[in-house]
């Protein structure tokens, strides 16, 4: 089938097979490898990606169900010399170790701090539940989300 | 994933003709259960029809005494509606509860009820509420829709439009989740209903269900105290690595205790 | 603040790895593609124990888009060799362990459900995993060996292998100890279990593997923290292509904690494969494969005894461990409950008599391997669980009865009764700076208030001991193990002055790439930005054993400074010469080479440049300024803390809430605290899971229960709090940064202080992790 849709920016149109998940799509076909796999039950987060400003679990939406519509990757939110907020904060405060849930994980927490007005500790804890990681002990990504929320 | 052919309908007629047309089709809504099953190979549809390009399946209509959501809502817009916030604040707090996020932003009302998974949430609702399931054929009862385990009383082909909860006077969620998962171990709904008290239970059975012993002694009485005495029979429920049926049990009360204390506050 | 201040030894600087990650331009294996790639999934057993029949692959081989379908018996007949365990441990009776064969892909029996047994490659991986369920294999179920109690006495899963028993093992002095307890004024007993865990490392293992038939060369891409490690046992053992034909890259790597040390059947297969399909070979595992075929950790049960005097000194400890080591002896499986567990059960105290037996057992289930702490959390947990309930026993606080007992300052260095000589330490330092930050005096004030909303509140300490830097490499031989416990390091001046350094340790999210660069640049007083270091490549590093058992900066990191220290040497030379000085006479600092007493210099680049361009040189000296060194540790390090956890507990569901860490650590000194923190934070993370969220539980039969996310519990951003993490410091003796080591602490301390917490809280001693919520609220019924 084809799709088109607008990746980062860019329209795209592409042929896939029908059971094409939005994620191999991604990687597979445009090479966009910042957006992980970590798991098989749509539970770590590593492959969250904006679909029309919204996070979701690009591992769990059909590469059909982005006909027409906008997807944003961690590629197309900043780059080295003019990152995102939510990127310098990760930075700034130590929020990565190993790196690979780091795409999703920053992909989600700009989707929380959009959507909230008050973020405090507790409340980024519980909106970064639909993303695991096993390297930081979250500490340092609540800092970071944080820290963003007050420049985003 | 197995290969399918994918169609997207753009009426509840044609998406229920394709249905028809097929040997072996299936109804995609958000896909956040199904895309998952079919991803591990337990599912393996020859067709499947997207219903996201489904005008009619979206909208939420709110009235004095009614709350009627269209089956392809997402649970962020449930969670979110101002107007469903202002009227039936309980049902907008059990979706903010779904799952997490990114599941939100893609998992479906319709889905989740006609899925029927043992520890949804949405059933809690129905079930407490006395919801009201729309098909494109038929209205079901609540209390008449959770059949079994992943069972319900659509047919083959039968699809949801649209959900009614009625508004009650007040109601409040408690759900105990699985630290894994975040699915419910246990999720009560008590509902008042002007003196009349329903309690919908999830995550406890094969599906939800109406724990009425708790609904009568609440109708006497709603307040926390009342449920101090009872043993909630734990016949039937589910048992497994993540609580007995015992503990189930034991989270049926705790949880509808803690559902009345919040709907009193 | 200075440039060096800003990133020399001490500073917090921000990871230059970062950038790529935060912008998704990472390269981790699964992200690599090769022209001409194929696809291989695995076949995989269904069965816990099962005979292997005839395999029918017809049906695959007729899939659309299949190249090849390769089985155990078709590596077996090409001749490949098993997959060792690298640590022969000795039994009681001198004799050697039994350690069962080990195919990498089964041949004939398959011993644990997930065990592959072939794989099919493909031009795409949906037509592998398609065919993949089209091959039809005869299995003939056998008993399966699931319960480790049990397990000595259930059916024999290896020919040879009585009792199921790979080893029985002891440490220390049996005679005197149970003669200590037998005039104890107090024994204090307990019964533990150290529950199965699975690491999840977030990235699955991965292999790409290139065989290039112009050079007959052979290239493996893979998730590992130990490439060299890797090159050495698939050349040595196992025999897939010869060492010098054999080029290893683990590229960015998304963490280990242990479980990418091991060589596993799948990179194995795939390099293998490549040659025989003539075409690279990739294998990424879905998560569901990870939690069947990763090695997993833990999984003890102990019975352990205390004596202690009247006046509440310790004086023997006794205990008696059965080890699940799984189907196979994995990698290091069977040093880890051994080496890295009998022999740190001093602690931090002079308890004076201690003996330690260990059986090492089989099983029908996944292998079982070092886990982050391996060895060291387990014997944390032991010490720290029954110092705690003999303080309760005898109506002593806790942290005064560990003060009592502790190792001196003036005691060092100590030997104990378990082999081990503690170089330096300030055990004391710690526990007061934990008790002071945690508030000590202040917890009944704070249970008051929690029972007061209904909840119960506990506090729980451990102070734990760990040996980091695993060596001396002779005596670590002597007692089995298979490699040496060295590290290398080069550091090569280039001829502008900017400095290439290569290490053989690994990082696969410990940060070395800026630790290393700020302990180089410091030393040669070169820009932090001049320094660049190269890591996970056999054909970039001369040699190297990784990461693991939070040794990399303390040997990899000595190793540097060994070159260095080289570098230094011949630049004094040059610049002697240059300056027409005696070599005596100069000396460098902050990246000159300075004449004493005079106003005479060479920057560090001039004599960089002039070491390439030989111009005005010494006659007897080699042009170039690139040296390497290899740093063998003549000990361990001893890292040391205290971790203190308070929990609530609420009464009605028994959830159990961590709502206060604190963690102090002694890791000698720091290079970069931002760092060491991170590295705390996500021990401490780890070890809140193994003692509430997480277990690897299989059913009788065998299959694993907890095999996704759905089932097994990885702590989320709500399961634990804000840490406090604090360090003090004693340099460590006997290396040049005086470090230690602090990847595992956080994991190590953290079980034993949670659990204490928890069975304060209780009034109840017997639950065992995870203290989920059902057990808590059961422990709260009895």
């Amino acid at each position: 089938m084809k799709v088109a849709l607008n990746v980062n920016g860019t329209d795209r149109e592409l042929e896939v097979p029908d059971n094409t998940l939005l994620v191999d799509l991604l990687r597979e076909h445009l090479r966009l490898t910042g957006t992980h796999v970590g798991c098989d039950t749509s539970q770590c987060g590593a492959c969250t990606v904006h679909l029309n400003g919204r996070s979701v679990k690009s591992c769990t939406v059909l590469a059909a169900h982005a006909e027409g519509a906008e997807v944003v990757t961690i590629e197309g939110i900043g780059a080295p010399d003019d990152l995102h907020p939510m990127q310098e904060a990760f930075r700034d405060c130590h929020a990565l170790q190993c790196g690979f849930c780091t795409p999703g994980m920053i992909m989600s927490a700009i989707d929380l701090v959009n959507q909230s007005d008050d973020l405090d500790n507790q409340a980024v804890r519980e909106g970064l539940e639909g993303n695991i990681c096993r390297c930081t002990g979250y500490h340092n990504i609540v800092r970071a989300v944080l820290q963003a929320a007050e420049k985003m | 994933m197995y290969q399918f052919n994918y169609h997207r309908p753009a009426s509840v007629e044609e998406a229920v003709g394709l249905f028809e047309s097929m040997d072996d089709g299936i109804y995609m809504a958000g896909g956040q259960t199904l895309i998952p099953t079919m991803k591990q190979r337990l599912a393996a549809p020859t067709d499947v029809i997207d219903l996201s390009g489904i005008e009619a399946l979206s909208g939420i209509e709110v009235s004095a005494d009614r709350v009627s959501i269209g089956a392809f809502t997402v649970h962020d817009a449930v969670a979110s509606s101002p107007e469903i916030r202002a009227t039936l604040p309980v049902l907008a707090f059990l979706a903010g509860q779904i799952g997490d996020g990114q599941v939100r932003n893609r998992g479906t009302l319709g889905g989740s009820v006609a899925n029927s998974d043992p520890a949804a949430d949405y059933p809690a609702a129905l079930i407490g509420l006395g919801a009201t399931v729309h098909t494109q054929t038929r209205s079901i009862e609540a209390d008449d829709y959770f059949k079994d385990l992943f069972e319900t009383a659509l047919n083959p082909g039968e699809l949801i439009t649209r959900i009614d909860f009625p508004v009650p006077t007040r109601a409040a969620y408690r759900k105990f989740p699985n630290p894994a998962s975040r699915y419910a171990v246990v999720g009560v709904l008590v509902a008042d209903f002007g003196g009349k008290v329903r309690v919908g239970v999830t995550g406890a059975g094969p599906c939800a269900f109406r724990a009425t012993a708790i609904e009568e002694l609440l109708s006497r009485n709603l307040d926390p105290s009342a449920l101090d005495g009872v043993e909630v029979p734990d016949a039937g429920f589910n048992n497994d690595l993540h609580a007995s049926a015992e503990y189930r049990a034991h989270l049926v009360k705790v949880m509808a205790k803690r559902a009345v204390a919040d709907l009193l506050s | 603040m200075s440039e060096a201040a800003a990133t020399g030894i001490g500073a917090s600087v921000r990871r230059r790895e970062d950038v790529r990650f935060i912008t998704g331009s990472g390269r981790f294996t699964d992200d690599l593609t090769q022209p001409g790639q194929t696809y291989a999934v695995f076949l995989r057993s269904p069965y816990a124990r099962a005979r292997i029949g005839e395999i029918d692959v017809s049906e695959a081989l007729a899939t659309e888009g299949v190249i090849a379908v390769l089985t155990g018996r078709d590596m077996a007949a090409d001749g490949l060799g098993d997959l060792p365990c690298g640590w022969l441990v000795k039994q009681k009776d001198g004799s050697d362990m039994i350690s069962a064969p080990h195919p990498p892909l089964a041949t004939e029996v398959a011993n644990y459900v997930g065990e592959p047994y072939g794989l099919v490659i493909a031009e795409s991986l949906a037509a592998a995993r398609q065919a993949a369920e089209c091959v039809m294999a005869d299995f003939e179920e056998l008993d399966a060996v699931v319960d480790l109690a049990t397990a000595v006495d259930s059916s024999q899963i290896h020919e040879g292998v009585p009792g199921n028993r790979a080893y029985d093992w002891e440490i220390g002095d049996r005679e005197a100890t149970e003669a200590a307890l037998a005039g104890a004024a107090h024994v204090t007993r307990i019964d533990l279990t150290n529950n199965r865990l699975i690491p999840n490392a977030m990235e699955p293992r991965a292999a790409l593997g290139v065989y290039d038939p112009a050079g007959d060369d052979y290239t493996l891409y893979t998730t590992s923290q130990n490439p060299h490690l890797e090159r050495l046992v698939l050349s040595a053992f196992v025999q897939v292509a010869p060492e010098h034909k054999l080029r290893v890259i683990a590229p960015d790597v998304g963490g280990g904690f242990g479980s990418k040390i091991f060589i596993y059947a799948e990179e194995t297969a795939v390099i293998w494969a490549s040659r025989r399909v003539g075409r690279p070979v990739k294998w990424t595992a879905e998560r569901s494969e990870s939690f069947l075929a990763d090695a997993h950790g833990r999984d003890h049960i102990t019975h352990a005894e205390l004596g202690l005097d009247a006046e509440g000194n310790f004086t023997a400890l006794k205990v008696q461990t059965s080890a699940n080591l799984g189907a196979y002896l994995s990698t290091f499986g069977s040093s880890v409950p051994t080496y890295l567990y009998g022999t740190l059960m001093a602690g931090q105290y002079r308890t004076p008599n201690i003996y330690v037996e260990v059986q090492g057992i089989y099983t029908n289930t996944a292998p079982v391997d070092a886990y982050r702490g391996a060895g060291r959390p387990e014997a944390t947990y032991v010490v720290e669980r029954i110092v705690e309930t003999a303080a309760r026993e005898l109506g002593t606080d806790p942290a005064e009865l560990r003060r009592r007992n502790m190792i001196r300052p003036d005691q060092f260095p100590y030997e104990t009764p378990v082999a081990l000589v503690y170089d330096t330490g300030d055990y004391e330092a710690g526990l007061d700076r934990a008790l002071a930050l945690v508030d000590y005096a202040g917890f009944p004030a704070r249970r008051a208030a929690s029972e007061a909303a209904g909840k119960r509140r506990g506090i729980g300490l451990a102070c734990y001991i760990e040996a980091c830097g695993l060596a001396p490499s002779q005596l670590a031989i002597q007692l089995g193990a298979g490699v040496g416990l060295y590290e290398s390091g080069e550091v090569r001046v280039n001829p502008t002055g900017s400095v290439t350094v290569f290490t053989g340790s690994h990082s696969h999210g410990q940060g070395h790439e800026t630790t290393f660069a700020q302990v180089v640049s410091d030393r040669l007083g070169v820009p932090f930005e001049s320094v660049e270091v190269v890591h996970g490549d056999t054909g970039r590093v001369e040699f190297g054993l990784g990461t693991y058992g939070s040794r990399s900066l303390a040997v990899g990191g000595s190793a540097l400074i060994a070159a260095t220290d080289k570098v230094i040497a011949k630049g004094k030379r040059i610049a002697a010469h240059m300056l027409e000085a005696q070599e005596s006479d100069v000396e460098f600092a902050d990246g000159n080479f300075v004449v004493r007493d005079s106003n005479q210099s060479l920057s560090f680049g001039e004599v960089a440049f002039a070491a390439y361009v030989p111009a005005n040189y010494p006659e007897d000296l080699e042009p170039g300024l690139s040296e390497k060194a290899f740093y063998d540790p003549e000990n361990f390090t001893y890292p040391a803390g205290t971790h203190i956890a308070e929990v609530e507990i609420e009464e009605e569901t028994g959830v159990v809430r961590l709502v206060n860490f604190v963690a102090v650590d002694d890791f000698g000194h720091v290079i970069n605290p931002m760092i060491v923190d991170g590295q705390v934070h996500g021990g401490l993370a780890q070890g809140a899971g193994q003692a509430l969220l997480e277990h690897g539980v299989y059913d009788d039969y065998g299959q694993l229960q907890t095999g996704s996310y759905m089932d097994y519990c990885m702590p989320r951003a709500d399961d634990v709090p804000d840490f406090v993490v604090d360090t003090t410091v004693t340099p460590c003796t006997h290396n040049p940064l005086g470090v230690k080591g602090c990847g595992e602490a956080g994991a190590i301390g953290s079980p034993a202080a949670i659990m204490n917490a928890v069975t304060d809280a209780l009034g109840v001693n017997d639950i065992s992790m995870p203290a989920t919520a059902e057990k808590v609220w059961r422990a709260l019924r009895a």
